[in-house]
């Protein structure tokens, strides 16, 4: 019983000066004297000053787009005949010779959008809120083949062509800047902001 | 020696042909590996290295377009890939203008309107702001049009249905690094994201969204954007719908109102039921499909077979999915394996002992938010039959008991 506790005695100071190797050899100890003191991460600056000015001429090379007050409408006019013509010669072999057929989307027409579904064809006349969209998509992404290769007269011939056949405008209208930012479509009072939030409820 | 030493020793070596590496000891035509004894050898068919890897030949994966020419739209083959991430060459494309060619070199991006300092940038200036990553899903919210059709036919598979939909990490600058640097006047509210493509495709974005978490992205899954997913530079809108993520982006106008572009009022608006149409509804809500096992596949026999899928939310994190093996009666936990991301794909996985019946497999997703996955029905009663986009309803399976798999979209009528 004494020799054992002599043993644990003279063990003791041996176990607890291998337990300060160990220390010594563990990585905080060898981080504290190898990398010196480290500092927090740079924060970022407000701005960095990199990129190029951009001044009005080369903001008007790109900014074409048209909002729904008519902001961005170029200069120019043009009447529902003048139209027909635009549409036979560069719209007609996708969307059909009078809008309606198709094969790719329809324009004019449609059933009427009573006060539940919508229409199954949703059409200039039936669904689209706003008239300065047609200006803003046609002059950028029309015809397909050509994209951009209508002129402003031409843009707004069509247009005023297509709003006819919606029943939106009389035949004899002539449609400008100021006409299409007046132009009030059917379906404009329909669409709403998303109202869906997450949670347990189906929207 | 050090080991530079060493290398520079033994390349010299080998160079003098004073010795043979175990490559140069094999003779790299077939023949010469034929084995002599009765284990076979490997069949070394080229060289042992290449500058550009390539799939086995049995893995030739491949998008899947319509059969209407120009075709705007290839889908994903999400039941046959694993894990979570989609090779960026099988991300699904859907296009509106074609796939324009653009220069790096040539690349600008221009952000003006409401802003102190109108700039240009260019692909260099961007990738000298501080980057940062995410891996996340991306969506079209047209995704799945063929389920909401409960007589939709059964021989359609996840591709078909829900390939508009893939998952990379995404590395760009922060929108708002860029906001920051030109300096957003008071009083603003949206921007317009335009495109490069033919149409200039052209969304209307929240200002939210932009200091929130979007992103300038010029990096997918490692490398450079794929021309066919924005190359260079693409918005990418975490949890949105896959219309507003712009692509080869080269203008942004800071704004106080929408422009009513014909992508955000004509298209991706959501008809209802009561005389209404939703506008402006990025989030993609949760969705889960199972990808295995389900059509064209037939399970060979009965027995313990893993039920395999992808889950995800628009609106943060995945937390549970529940897996049917009996048409809806009984319901359990899916295993979701890690990591499960903000906005991002989480695969789960269910072990199923098939009894050799038929029977109805179903998988239902549950985010954060405590969102559950729709059925068909619930979905028709909030926004009508007629709806378009975001038809996230669950997606059913029947398997016969001749082990063929079905797409069962009536089965949840």
């Amino acid at each position: 019983m004494r020799a054992g506790r002599s043993a644990v005695m003279v063990l003791l100071p041996l176990m607890v000066g291998a337990a300060s190797c160990a220390r010594t050899d563990s990585r905080p100890d060898r981080d504290r004297v190898d990398a010196g003191p480290v500092a927090a991460p740079v924060a970022s600056p407000s701005t960095f000053g990199f990129g190029t000015p951009a001044d009005e001429a080369r903001i008007a090379l790109w900014d074409r787009d048209v909002g729904p007050d008519g902001a961005g409408l170029p200069p120019g006019q043009g009447t529902v005949d003048q139209g027909a013509e635009v549409f036979r010669a560069r719209c007609a072999a996708c969307h059909g010779p009078t809008g309606t057929e198709g094969p790719f989307d329809v324009l004019v027409g449609g059933e009427p959008w009573g006060d539940a579904e919508a229409p199954r064809r949703r059409t200039i006349g039936n669904y689209w809120p706003h008239a300065t969209t047609l200006f803003d998509y046609i002059t950028r992404a029309m015809p397909q083949d050509e994209p951009g290769s209508l002129t402003a007269d031409e843009t707004y011939a069509v247009i005023a062509w297509l709003l006819a056949r919606n029943g939106v405008v009389t035949d004899d209208v002539v449609l400008d800047a100021a006409a299409l930012a007046g132009v009030h479509l059917p379906a404009r009072h329909r669409f709403v902001p998303d109202d869906r939030r997450g949670g347990p409820e189906v929207r | 020696m050090r080991r530079r030493d060493w290398i520079a020793t033994a390349s010299g070596m080998v160079a003098a042909g004073l010795v043979r590496t175990r490559f140069d000891a094999l003779d790299l035509s077939a023949q010469a590996l034929e084995p002599s004894g009765s284990v076979p050898s490997p069949q070394i068919q080229s060289g042992v290295v290449s500058e550009l890897g390539r799939r086995a030949p049995a893995e030739e994966l491949r998008r899947l377009s319509g059969p209407a020419l120009p075709a705007s739209a290839s889908r994903t083959p999400i039941h046959l890939l694993d894990g979570i991430i989609t090779p960026a060459d099988l991300h699904f494309e859907r296009h509106h203008g074609g796939v324009p060619a653009v220069s790096a070199d040539a690349y600008e991006l221009l952000i003006h309107g409401m802003v102190e300092r109108p700039m240009v940038f260019r692909l260099a200036d961007l990738k000298r702001y501080p980057a940062i990553s995410r891996i996340a899903f991306l969506e079209c919210s047209g995704n799945g049009g063929a389920g909401y059709n409960p007589e939709a036919p059964g021989d359609l598979t996840p591709q078909q249905i829900d390939g508009l939909f893939s998952t990379s990490e995404w590395v760009g600058a922060p929108l708002a690094t860029l906001l920051r640097e030109v300096g957003v006047r008071p009083g603003a509210s949206w921007l317009l994201a335009e495109g490069s493509d033919a149409a200039h495709l052209a969304r209307s974005i929240p200002l939210e969204k932009a200091w929130d978490d979007a992103l300038l992205a010029y990096g997918q899954n490692g490398e450079a954007l794929r021309p066919e997913q924005g190359y260079p530079v693409r918005l990418f809108l975490p949890g949105w719908e896959g219309n507003a993520n712009v692509k080869w982006i080269r203008r942004i106008e800071v704004s106080d109102r929408p422009t009513m572009t014909r992508e955000e009022t004509s298209k991706y608006t959501d008809p209802l039921s009561n005389g209404t149409a939703r506008q402006f509804s990025f989030v993609m809500d949760a969705k889960s499909v199972i990808t295995f096992p389900a059509y064209p596949y037939v399970l060979p026999e009965r027995g313990w077979w893993e039920i395999r899928g992808l889950a995800w939310s628009g609106r943060g994190r995945i937390a549970r999915v529940d897996v049917s093996t009996d048409g809806g009666r009984n319901w359990t936990r899916a295993q979701l394996q890690s990591p499960v991301l903000d906005k991002c794909t989480v695969r789960f996985r269910h072990l199923w002992n098939w009894d050799g019946r038929e029977t109805v497999l179903l998988s239902r997703a549950v985010d954060e938010t405590g969102y559950v996955q729709p059925t068909y029905r619930q979905l028709v009663e909030a926004r009508g039959a007629r709806t378009a986009y975001h038809q996230n309803n669950l997606r059913p399976w029947k398997v016969s008991a001749d082990g063929s798999v079905a797409f069962a979209a009536g089965e949840m009528a």
